[in-house]
């Protein structure tokens, strides 16, 4: 395994991916609210704004890994590619329901099969009208069913997946527990 | 695969094992699709006893959800109070005092050596001999009234804190705990000549159920699993936590990467755990079993955090997703056992029935852990 490889590797993943519609979308909208309101409603609005795709590193000791990346949905498929090629094994896939930016968040964890201490955390944002991301399962096996409970529980479509069925919930569920809106 | 398969004269059947069956060790069932005496394709069927855990995480404060972690792997609880306890100390950047990490990997040696004994009595039961089962209680017995002396049940833990443990341990627990190992250490090798030198046994189990390292990896199995498969890999060593880098134990690895291999890790994990236990008595230090200050309102910073341990059946890691209020925003828990299994598809096929059991019971699933 190369640590600095799949550092330089996921970097330039998440730069390629940098330039995508969201972000021209977005910068007009940030100078209206320049105009209107002060610098101190405007660093908190940064705050709370969805984070850009791009690789940070983080503390272990603080986080509990050590590469954090964020990248486009269509990436994801690459990003296992590389993290694959490197002996990296992946422990779980998961969602986080942002619904205050309208977002889905698909979290892949990835550790190091060989026993060296190195984490990895991918992830990528999806439209929660259209959450549509391209299924692992071709690389890791193991995916199969992490993404499955993660489309019952949050509705994240993953093309490509094999059976994408209930799983845990019973057959007739039409709901997703885990998103922030259900009710039950 | 038989020779019957291949032909056109192919005829298969659907076979149910489980939800109630005894090999499926719960609720567990199996969709089997045979070709006469051979799997075509085995599909395990989950959720008979999924209860929402990681919901629970969302709506009940930090303190609130410590009873779930013992309801999860009801056999290595306290490895799970362990992670959960880890977790929100690195989000809170809590510093527990020595004496209760001492403490901690005690009681999760305990733990796991009991939880080691009933998949070992359990697994023989399964292959049809019954005897290994009482002499497993029986010293398993003897844990249970250990942990129960201190923790206060026997089998749902929730015995750790943010920032300790709630109990103390007393001298009784101490030398109980003592003459346990004095008297379990010399019941191992009674356990091999009664069991593993069978030749029935050794029948069923050598060269039954090959799972590579390489698969492994594909399906993120850990555990008994992955150093029967030649990997040593343990989190207590890779990625060390608690107080285990200053304890001196070893890493049983096998690599025939069948059944009898994974069975062979655990019976030698229980003489490891053995010797940590000792060496931790030992050198148990005075002081302090709580952190002082700690909140009792916890709200830790904004941000993800990641927490794994090596429980008694793999790796199990949560990641809790904090917004900074006094619940999680999202909780999630993998479990070691849910991924273990996930393998059982693709490994079992153009098995025969009575060895794809065999092999499912050496990797030991926990229903209730798969299904949360």
């Amino acid at each position: 395994m190369d640590r600095a490889k799949i550092k330089r590797e996921l970097e330039n993943l998440a730069a390629a991916g940098l330039p995508a519609e969201p972000v021209q979308e977005k910068a007009p909208v940030e100078v209206q609210a320049e105009g209107e309101a002060g610098g101190k409603e405007k660093a908190k609005k940064a705050e709370e704004a969805p984070r850009k795709n791009g690789l940070i590193e983080t503390e272990y000791a603080k986080r509990g890994a050590h590469l954090d990346v964020q990248i486009n949905p269509d990436q994801v498929v690459r990003a296992a590619e590389i993290l694959d090629g490197e002996g990296m094994t992946l422990e779980m896939v998961t969602g986080v329901d942002w619904i205050k930016d309208g977002q889905l968040e698909v979290i892949y964890d990835y550790s190091h099969a060989g026993g060296q201490l190195f984490r990895v955390v991918v992830r990528a944002r999806v439209d929660r009208n259209k959450p549509d991301i391209p299924t692992v399962c071709h690389i890791y096996g193991g995916a199969n069913w992490h993404e499955r409970e993660t489309w019952e529980m949050l509705g994240i479509n993953f093309a490509g997946h094999p059976q994408l069925e209930h799983f845990l919930l019973p057959e007739d569920a039409d709901f997703y527990p885990l998103r922030k809106d259900f009710k039950p | 695969m038989s020779s019957l398969a291949q032909s056109h004269l192919r005829e298969t059947f659907e076979l149910n094992i489980g939800p109630q069956h005894p090999a499926t060790h719960g609720v567990l069932r199996i969709k089997v699709v045979m070709d006469g005496e051979y799997i075509d394709r085995a599909e395990p069927i989950l959720g008979y006893i999924h209860r929402m855990h990681e919901k629970m995480g969302e709506n009940r404060t930090w303190n609130q959800f410590w009873p779930n972690m013992g309801r999860l792997d009801y056999l290595s609880a306290i490895a799970y109070n362990h992670c959960y306890a880890g977790l929100v100390e690195r989000a809170m950047e809590i510093v527990v005092p020595e004496r209760a990490e001492y403490i901690r990997v005690i009681t999760a040696e305990l733990n796991r050596i009991q939880s080691h004994l009933l998949g070992f009595g359990a697994y023989i039961m399964d292959l049809g001999g019954f005897t290994p089962l009482m002499y497993a209680m029986d010293e398993r017995e003897q844990i249970l009234d250990l942990l129960e002396s201190v923790t206060g049940s026997r089998l749902t833990y929730c015995y750790f804190r943010f920032g300790g443990v709630y109990n103390d341990i007393d001298d009784d627990f101490i030398t109980g705990t003592r003459a346990f190992i004095k008297r379990f250490r010399p019941q191992i090798p009674i356990y091999h000549k009664l069991v593993t030198g069978n030749v029935i046994l050794m029948d069923r189990l050598i060269g039954v159920g090959p799972v590579s390292a390489e698969m492994c990896r594909k399906y993120g199995a850990t555990g008994p699993v992955l150093r029967g498969s030649g990997v040593n890999y343990d989190i207590r060593r890779n990625e060390p936590y608690s107080v285990y880098p200053e304890l001196d134990f070893d890493i049983p690895v096998y690599k025939e990467c069948d059944s009898m291999a994974r069975y062979m890790v655990r019976m030698d994990e229980m003489v490891q755990s053995c010797r940590i236990i000792e060496q931790a008595l030992d050198k148990l230090p005075e002081g302090p079993v709580m952190a002082e200050k700690v909140p009792k309102a916890l709200k830790p910073p904004k941000g993800d955090f990641h927490f794994a341990v090596e429980a008694a059946r793999g790796t199990f890691s949560m990641r809790t997703v904090s917004d900074g209020t006094n619940t999680s925003y999202r909780m999630r828990l993998r479990s070691p056992t849910y991924s273990n299994v996930s393998l059982f598809e693709e490994a079992s096929r153009g098995m025969l029935l009575s060895d794809a059991l065999a092999f499912l019971g050496s990797l030991d699933p926990v229903i209730p852990e798969m299904d949360r």
